[in-house]
């Protein structure tokens, strides 16, 4: 029997540090961390940001009801405050970023121009894979945004590999791994962590928990449905984070840093979101309630949440409406973009199968 | 009643070995457990346990000799109670009254010595066609396969620190088939690193180490466990540059032992070749001799592309000259004619190469030029010398230790099919294991495996000599 799947992000706890679990109470711990004191430059980035990426990831969703977009296509609505608030954390062309296929967000949040990621969506030349990725591969290695993996639970070895090589080249960068509630439970998970905590390597997991994986709630499919503490038994350790709060994932995200950058290891921070589109354009979502969605976008929408924010810092209506406006000359400059490039020339077909020639 | 205590088999593929050091003496007092003697095999020095309680008679074999065949009396020792110098003439039946007498069988089906269908592959044979790049008078060096991977390893580590190695028991263990041996010693544990058993995950991490700019070297203890890791093989490491528009890439070499070990049974003993030669975006490489070995695994570790580099358990130990050059990098995508002729055209790579240059041997005798084709890298696949050659035989067989079912030796006989249809004097044959699990049994193994005088029947067939 399941337990009821009522989402609660807006309660998720952030206010102390995980406790420990079991018998090991004398390791060393990351401190609770605190909420992010954000500047009205910081509050106006972020809200920036968020806004882009919910936006952009609107109109991918009409240009997919169009045809213009094929395939599989994973909107990031909901979510925004998670890659806003580490992201902006990092340090670009230093740090490194790896996530699944949902993966338009921290490509907007590192910084990538909407256009080439929008003209990846309609499988054109001027694509960012030059229309051979799509949605789900999609990479900047000049940005150190490693993809974009549309396998499953893949992108955490793989992110571990790149935590390896900074270790390596001791060029003292993190590696930030993000993966869903459902790659949670993947075997090679639990095998990176091993060898990320053996090896020390610097490495934040990123546990997006948006409730479901696809129609499957965490309940229904995690014994352990806390999963912050999902790396224990490696001894990493885990921080619930209220992921619809921008300043509560910055401030975990420092703390994160902190922590990998002192040479402890990794941690994982379970970041309690919520999707509001179906887990791809193609799910009805029947696996929840109107109500549910509902609640959730009125009680702990992250770009609302970020308003409040906003208007304490004195911050006016009419300034947020421009920044709305210019968003929105982006988007559509971008999807205008995307469906007037050309596709890719018949030729594309046969390079870069292999780098050299044989 | 003395007790025989005969020379070891301390490894699947271990035919003789080193006496090293003996650590009793005649007239030792010894129990069972006790360690006798220190033994040097293909991949190890081992202990030698007494199995038996008794007093150590006489040392048959001094210590330090080496080539010592398994089964050879290397001492003798008193039984229980008896004594250890008197040579007791007891007759054998006596000592076998102890346990209930065995069903008497017939001579014929009296259980033999095992003996492996491996050993029909490991005919050790050597190339007849000298490299052609090669500047004449370069001197050449014994190396065996082992030892020329390693100091293709280790040359390519010393030249470039982007390179690491990576796997199970590779470090502090020296190899699990020795072939890493000394690399810790030389580049320390940052750049040879021991790994949990968890294939999936250090594909998975060398992948990503090599897309964040590294040149990992991923060991797979042998390739059949390999499968776990298959996923960051193909999805990961094969489509990253295509899917990424040539912006992203993945230059790793996965590496290890792959087709069939002796006597060990289905799931230790599989060619992955035709598997990982389907895949676009992959290379694959799977050499025979230890020169090939050497030359074309320092050229894939160079590669930007991801490699896969199929080795073969068996010819491990093998000896082949390989050449006294400064660097000695082979071009990968190409085969190597290593036994010309003029009657029939035999392709293959990797241990069956060693099948087919044998099979050639018999052939001559019988008036059968044969020529041999060793394919080297399976992807991509160099049709042209395979074509060339058929255009000069016009008959061809393909020997392959694989099965026979979407197999490479399809694949040859698809594009013989396609592009060398009208030199064909007779349909193209293969020679391929038989299309089943491998078994255990010694004689369903040997059954099982391809061997000479299998592909001596083929050529007879296609040149019409049955």
């Amino acid at each position: 029997m399941a337990k009821p799947t009522t989402p609660r992000p807006s309660r998720a706890r952030t206010k102390k540090a995980a406790p420990p679990v079991g018998a090991d109470h004398n390791r060393p711990r990351p401190e609770a961390p605190a909420d992010y004191k954000a500047s009205r430059e910081d509050l106006l980035e972020f809200y920036r940001q968020m806004v882009l990426i919910r936006r952009f990831e609107e109109k991918a969703g009409q240009l997919y009801g169009l045809g213009f977009i094929g395939g599989f296509c994973h909107l990031y609505i909901g979510q925004e405050a998670v890659a806003v608030g580490i992201q902006s954390a990092l340090e670009p062309g230093k740090d490194s970023v790896i996530t699944g296929y949902r993966d338009h967000g921290h490509m907007l949040a590192y910084g990538i121009d909407p256009k080439v990621i929008m003209a990846e969506l309609t499988g054109r030349e001027a694509g960012i894979s030059r229309g051979k990725g799509g949605s789900m591969h999609m990479f900047s290695v000049d940005h150190k945004f490693y993809g974009g993996h549309g396998i499953v639970g893949a992108q955490v070895s793989l992110g571990a590999g790149l935590g390896f090589a900074h270790k390596y080249r001791g060029d003292g960068g993190v590696c930030v791994a993000y993966f869903g509630d459902g790659a949670a439970n993947q075997g090679q998970v639990y095998e990176s962590f091993n060898m990320a905590e053996l090896w020390k390597l610097p490495i934040i997991f990123v546990i997006e928990n948006n409730q479901y994986a696809m129609g499957t709630s965490v309940n229904r499919s995690s014994a352990e449905d806390q999963l912050y503490r999902r790396g224990e038994s490696f001894r990493i350790p885990g921080l619930q984070v209220n992921g619809m709060d921008v300043l509560a994932v910055r401030g975990a995200a420092e703390e994160a840093i902190k922590w990998v950058k002192e040479g402890n290891g990794p941690i994982l921070l379970e970041m309690k979101t919520y999707r509001y589109r179906g887990h791809s354009m193609s799910d009805p979502a029947k696996y929840r309630s109107r109500e549910e969605v509902q609640e959730v976008r009125e009680k702990s929408d992250p770009i609302e949440g970020t308003k409040k924010y906003l208007e304490a810092a004195g911050i006016s209506e009419e300034e947020l409406k421009k920044i709305d406006q210019e968003i929105r000359k982006i988007v559509s400059d971008a999807a205008d973009f995307a469906e007037s490039s050309p596709e890719p020339d018949l030729d594309e077909l046969y390079t870069d199968v292999l780098v050299e020639q044989y | 009643m003395g007790i025989e205590i005969k020379m070891p088999a301390l490894s699947p593929t271990m035919e003789e070995g080193t006496l090293a050091k003996w650590l009793v003496k005649a007239g030792d007092e010894v129990r069972s457990g006790d360690i006798l003697a220190e033994i040097e095999t293909d991949k190890a020095t081992m202990e030698f346990e007494a199995v038996d309680e008794g007093k150590i008679g006489k040392i048959v074999v001094a210590e330090g000799t080496e080539g010592v065949k398994v089964g050879t009396v290397i001492a003798t020792m008193a039984g229980e109670g008896a004594d250890a110098d008197g040579e007791s003439e007891e007759p054998a039946s006596k000592a076998k009254e102890k346990t209930p007498p065995a069903k008497p069988r017939a001579a014929s089906e009296a259980p033999k010595k095992a003996e492996s269908g491996t050993a029909n592959l490991a005919s050790g044979a050597k190339a007849t066609v000298a490299d052609p790049d090669l500047p004449e008078g370069t001197e050449y060096v014994k190396t065996t396969v082992r030892e020329a991977l390693r100091d293709a390893m280790a040359e390519e580590m010393r030249a470039d620190d982007r390179v690491f190695v990576m796997g199970e028991e590779v470090a502090e263990y020296q190899g699990a088939y020795k072939v890493t041996q000394g690399l810790l010693d030389e580049f320390g544990d940052k750049r040879v690193i021991d790994t949990p058993i968890t294939e999936y995950g250090f594909a998975g991490i060398g992948a990503g180490a090599a897309m964040g700019g590294l040149k990992p070297i991923v060991e797979f203890m042998t390739f059949n466990f390999a499968m776990q890791a298959i996923d960051h093989i193909i999805n990961s490491a094969a489509k990253t540059n295509y899917m990424s528009g040539g912006q992203m890439r993945c230059p790793i070499v996965f590496r290890g032992p792959n087709g069939a070990a002796s006597r060990v049974a289905a799931q230790h003993s599989q060619n992955y070749g035709p598997w990982y030669a389907a895949v676009p975006g992959l290379i694959v490489i799977a050499p025979y001799d230890a020169a090939d070995a050497k030359g074309l695994l320092k050229a894939a570790i160079r590669s930007e592309d991801p490699v896969v580099f199929l080795e073969n358990e068996l010819v491990y130990g093998r000896s082949f000259d390989v050449p006294k050059v400064d660097d000695y990098v082979l071009p990968i995508g190409k085969a190597r004619i290593v036994r010309a002729g003029k009657d029939v055209t035999l392709v293959s790579y990797s241990i069956g190469v060693g099948v087919a240059l044998e099979a050639a041997e018999t052939l001559a005798g019988e008036g059968i030029d044969a020529e041999v084709i060793d394919l080297r890298t399976l992807r991509p696949l160099d049709t042209a010398t395979v074509l060339e050659s058929l255009g000069k035989t016009n008959r061809m067989v393909v020997v392959e230790e694989g099965w026979p079912v979407c197999s490479i030796s399809s694949e040859i006989a698809a594009v013989v099919m396609e592009r060398g249809f009208d030199d064909l004097d007779a349909p193209v044959l293969r020679v391929t294991n038989e299309d089943v699990p491998l078994p255990y049994a010694a004689n369903l193994e040997k059954a099982a495996l391809i061997d000479a005088g299998r592909v001596v029947e083929a050529v007879k067939k296609v040149c019409y000599r049955a």
